[in-house]
């Protein structure tokens, strides 16, 4: 097991967000984490990077506890993440952005920097090298050079897959990567999921509501419904499971 | 290969840069009358607070109100270590000078790094109070911090000699220290902005909660961009003191930071190449348009000369600038950017 959520409850307030929910992710998989909106989903996401504390229950990577340790330390462990709503930094290159994603692989001091002593040429060159061969999975290589917000919708997903992948992750969470993308587009980021899944040797955690999408990529899925786990397994378990298509489409007996 | 070889270009445009800058500090100090070659000694060390101040509120993006306070400590360094002992206790009148105070005594460029590291240092430990809070609620806390120094250097006197502030600072200060000093202040602070520092400094201003998701530990980045900022502010401070030969708290006002702001502000928030053209614009400029205080006639209308004109006319400008080019002089860019766009035209 690389990932374990074990009883996790977490409240804002009154309000129970997630109410003990466990699930476990193995290596190499496809995981799906869906559900309607407002579920918990992207809760439970910020409680794995360490953005929110859990107010009960466990988050171990690897068989360790992570709940408690830093955002950007849990980074360093290995799960990286994507945003749902696009978050690239605007100012700076496709190149740069990647590079950000290296940023504590890159080990020259600030001193060497300064100096611009040859371990700081050393290492540039290094990730640098590694960052075009990223990009060159992601076919994005050919934009290195351009402002990222100068991209179209599309390429800047990769742009932030591509980052998250620089942060040499064994564990990528994605939040509603195919958001925003048409049917041939979709199609394609999910091949797109299976290469990466080969090339990087990495496991992947991913929200999605596209359910074609989610049936195509996924192994398992786990389904949320106002924080609660209602159903967990096989991804053609899930779609004739009543309480699910419950949740999603409502509950005709009584409407 | 292509890369490699824009790189060698690069690398012959940058040392040509140097090459220039560091021959005109020499040409100028052998050239230039008293008047020219002090307005440039004032240009070089603003050039110096100017680039640094822009490390942490341009590149890093965090909108801070303090360099008044470090140039403040650096100057009050520098003066200390390098006004002897004689001189000061006849000059301390409010209360004698304490006895460490005339032991500690230093060559000048000791006195200058010695500078830069306090005020490093007071940044360090600042830090961690200071980035608990983002936006506008560190513009506060940081202005306070300048207000701050200033009440401490006027209420002990003992150090400081109080508001009667020091003089007869013995005068080191001429072109080979501040051009030499500003010419490496802009290589090192270039330096860490195409580095990861440099990346990860502009990805905190971008986006912070995106950059911590990258695995960049935000704070130590902030720290970093201050403390960096810090101690070239101080070694500024210290060559301004000696320049001016006499310091007292008066000198290091808010508007000093205000003055910082509207140079980075007007040359572009994130540039270094702004800040330098930034400098030159509102310093030189200032200069220049002195002859607006005086008397004038103009096409047969005589005026009375009117002290403040230029100010007036400055702010005008400035007003202008800022409706034209929103972004600054040149905005983001550096000078390299626009090499770049001409080889695209062609």
């Amino acid at each position: 097991m690389i990932l374990e959520v074990c009883n996790v409850t977490k409240k804002f307030g009154g309000v129970t967000a997630i109410k003990d929910t466990s699930f476990s992710v193995q290596a190499k998989e496809i995981y799906g984490l869906i559900g309607p909106n407002g579920a918990g989903k992207t809760t439970m996401f910020n409680i794995i990077t360490g953005n929110y504390e859990p107010t009960e229950g466990d988050i171990k990577f690897h068989g360790q506890k992570i709940n408690g340790i830093k955002p950007f330390k849990i980074v360093h462990r290995g799960i990286a993440r994507t945003f749902q709503n696009i978050r690239l930094f605007n100012s700076m290159t496709v190149m740069d952005n990647v590079l950000i994603g290296f940023d504590y692989q890159a080990t020259y001091t600030y001193f060497e920097a300064i100096f611009r002593l040859p371990r700081f040429f050393k290492e540039e060159r290094r990730v640098r090298k590694r960052a075009i061969e990223i990009m060159e999975v992601l076919d994005i290589a050919q934009y290195a050079d351009e402002q990222a917000t100068s991209l179209s919708y599309g390429q800047q997903r990769k742009v932030e897959i591509a980052r998250a992948l620089a942060a040499s992750p064994q564990l990528l969470l994605l939040d509603e990567p195919a958001a925003g993308m048409n049917p041939q587009e979709t199609h394609e980021l999910a091949e797109l999921f299976f290469k990466i899944r080969d090339e990087f040797d990495i496991t992947i955690l991913l929200i999605e509501h596209d359910m074609k999408f989610v049936n195509k990529l996924c192994d398992r899925v786990m389904v949320l419904d106002y924080g609660k786990t209602i159903f967990e397994g096989d991804i053609k378990d899930a779609i004739k499971d009543e309480e699910v298509i419950k949740a999603y489409l409502g509950d005709f007996k009584h409407a | 290969m292509i890369e490699d070889k824009i790189f060698t270009n690069q690398r012959l445009i940058n040392l040509a840069i140097i090459v220039t800058a560091i021959w005109f500090t020499w040409f100028a100090q052998n050239t230039f009358d008293e008047y020219t070659i002090r307005i440039i000694n004032n240009v070089a060390i603003f050039i110096i607070l100017a680039v640094s101040y822009n490390l942490i509120n341009g590149i890093t993006g965090q909108f801070s109100l303090e360099p008044n306070g470090f140039v403040a400590i650096g100057a009050y360094v520098t003066a200390i270590l390098i006004v002897d002992a004689d001189t000061m206790l006849y000059q301390y009148d409010i209360e004698d000078p304490s006895a460490w105070i005339l032991a500690m005594q230093a060559e000048f460029a000791w006195a200058l790094l010695f500078a830069g590291i306090i005020s490093a240092l007071v940044a360090l430990s600042l830090s961690f109070p200071v980035f608990r809070v983002r936006g506008d609620y560190l513009a506060i806390v940081t202005l306070g911090f300048g207000f701050i120094i200033k009440i401490l250097a006027i209420n002990n006197p003992q150090i400081t000699n109080g508001s009667l502030g020091i003089n007869d600072i013995p005068e080191y200060s001429n072109l080979y220290w501040t051009g030499g000093i500003a010419i490496f202040t802009v290589l090192a602070i270039l330096n860490i902005i195409y580095s990861k520092y440099g990346r990860a400094m502009k990805a905190v201003r971008d986006d912070e909660d995106a950059a911590t998701a990258m695995g960049v530990n935000t704070f130590k980045i902030k720290t970093y961009a201050f403390t960096t900022s810090a101690f070239f502010e101080g070694v500024g401070g210290g060559l301004l003191a000696s320049l001016l030969t006499s310091i007292s708290p008066d000198l290091f006002t808010f508007f000093l930071t205000f003055q910082l702001l509207i140079i980075i502000v007007l040359g572009g928030l994130g540039s270094t190449t702004g800040a330098i053209l930034g400098t030159i614009f509102v310093m030189a400029g200032l200069e220049y348009m002195r002859f607006l205080d005086e008397p004038m006639s103009f096409m047969g209308i005589e005026t009375d000369g009117t002290p403040g004109m230029r100010m007036v006319v400055f702010s005008l400008i400035l007003i202008f600038v800022m409706l034209f080019a929103r972004e600054g002089l040149v905005g983001k860019k550096e000078l390299k950017d626009f090499f770049k766009k001409k080889k695209a035209d062609k």
